[in-house]
């Protein structure tokens, strides 16, 4: 990087975890919500059924 | 010849294609499922994108005859400052729409694209922190368009803490959207800066009336990253929407019937 690799890979480095992380992060919630949803529904089908 | 008449009372007359379809995309479980599939594929067109772009960027593109190898950061540092504006212009555009119809989803949207907005302007800050040293000798100056930028951060972290700090979701999107709508003034005077005041800064090299001065075969690489920065920004929204659409509407008819089918 012609001298500069302590400038340029730092950049490139914090732009790859940030931009992985944006979608990651909200990609885990929405799945443990879904699970946390579907606990909730499913106690509440069996409670209607006993 | 008569014009076609219709018998149906003027309220009850079937919509256009296009009036149904924009009515079914602002109903949740519709935009839920069909941005859910939408997913993937715009997520493997913006892997794609940035494949390219990176590698015509760090790869093909030559060294810059006045800023050697340093200039490679403008691959990320300009979209990601170009994005910090859309989104914030997104933010502001759907907080007013659910200011004045009390579009849920508007609402939705807005709440989402706050945090990657912000994402995206601390990068701009960054990498341009990390391209100011070695050329102007300094991490960073109190000059207009730095200046103006990190006002843009504050926006969006205002925008967040507001949200979080409001329980109640239509407060909550009712106060964001006077805040980000009031903070727009701070778009133009952030691309603008380089011209008004006199600034480290360079001026704009692809967004001006003239041709770009830039060549081709470094400006192709940087349109590359623009447009998958772009995608990504579609891609984290549709995540994140997701979950907020879950979320507010976690006792509806239809989430239930989606989560647990008896």
């Amino acid at each position: 990087m012609g001298g500069y690799a302590l400038f340029v890979w730092p950049a490139y480095g914090a732009t790859v975890l940030v931009l992985s992380l944006a979608v990651v992060l909200p990609l885990r919630r929405h799945r443990q919500l879904t699970r946390e949803l579907e606990l909730i529904a499913m106690q509440r089908n069996r409670s209607q059924i006993t | 010849m008569t014009p076609p008449q219709s018998d149906l009372p003027t309220g009850n007359r079937p919509r256009s294609i296009w009036s149904r379809r924009f009515h079914q995309l602002g109903s949740p479980p519709f935009f839920y499922n069909l941005v859910g599939k939408l997913l993937p594929w715009v997520g493997a067109l913006c892997a794609l994108c940035f494949a390219a772009g990176l590698y015509g960027g760090l790869v093909l593109a030559p060294t810059d005859y006045q800023q050697g190898e340093s200039y490679r950061i403008i691959y990320i540092h300009v979209p990601a400052a170009w994005m910090s504006m859309f989104v914030y212009l997104i933010l502001a555009i759907s907080g007013g729409i659910g200011l004045i119809w009390r579009m849920k989803l508007a609402q939705a949207v807005a709440r989402a694209s706050a945090p990657i907005g912000a994402a995206y302007t601390f990068l701009a800050l960054l990498t341009g922190s990390l391209w100011g040293k070695p050329m102007w000798g300094t991490w960073w100056i109190w000059d207009a368009r730095l200046t103006s930028e990190l006002v843009l951060l504050f926006l969006y972290l205002g925008y967040m803490a507001l949200q979080s700090a409001i329980d109640d979701r239509r407060t909550a999107a009712r106060a964001g959207a006077v805040l980000a709508l009031v903070g727009v003034v701070n778009l133009p005077i952030i691309h603008f800066s380089v011209e008004w005041w006199s600034t480290l800064h360079q001026g704009p090299t692809v967004t001006k009336f003239d041709t770009p001065s830039i060549a081709t075969s470094m400006l192709i690489p940087l349109l590359l990253m623009a447009i998958a920065f772009q995608l990504h920004y579609l891609v984290a929204l549709f995540a994140r929407v997701r979950t907020e659409i879950l979320d507010s509407e976690r006792r509806s008819a239809w989430v239930t019937k989606m989560l647990a089918p008896s």
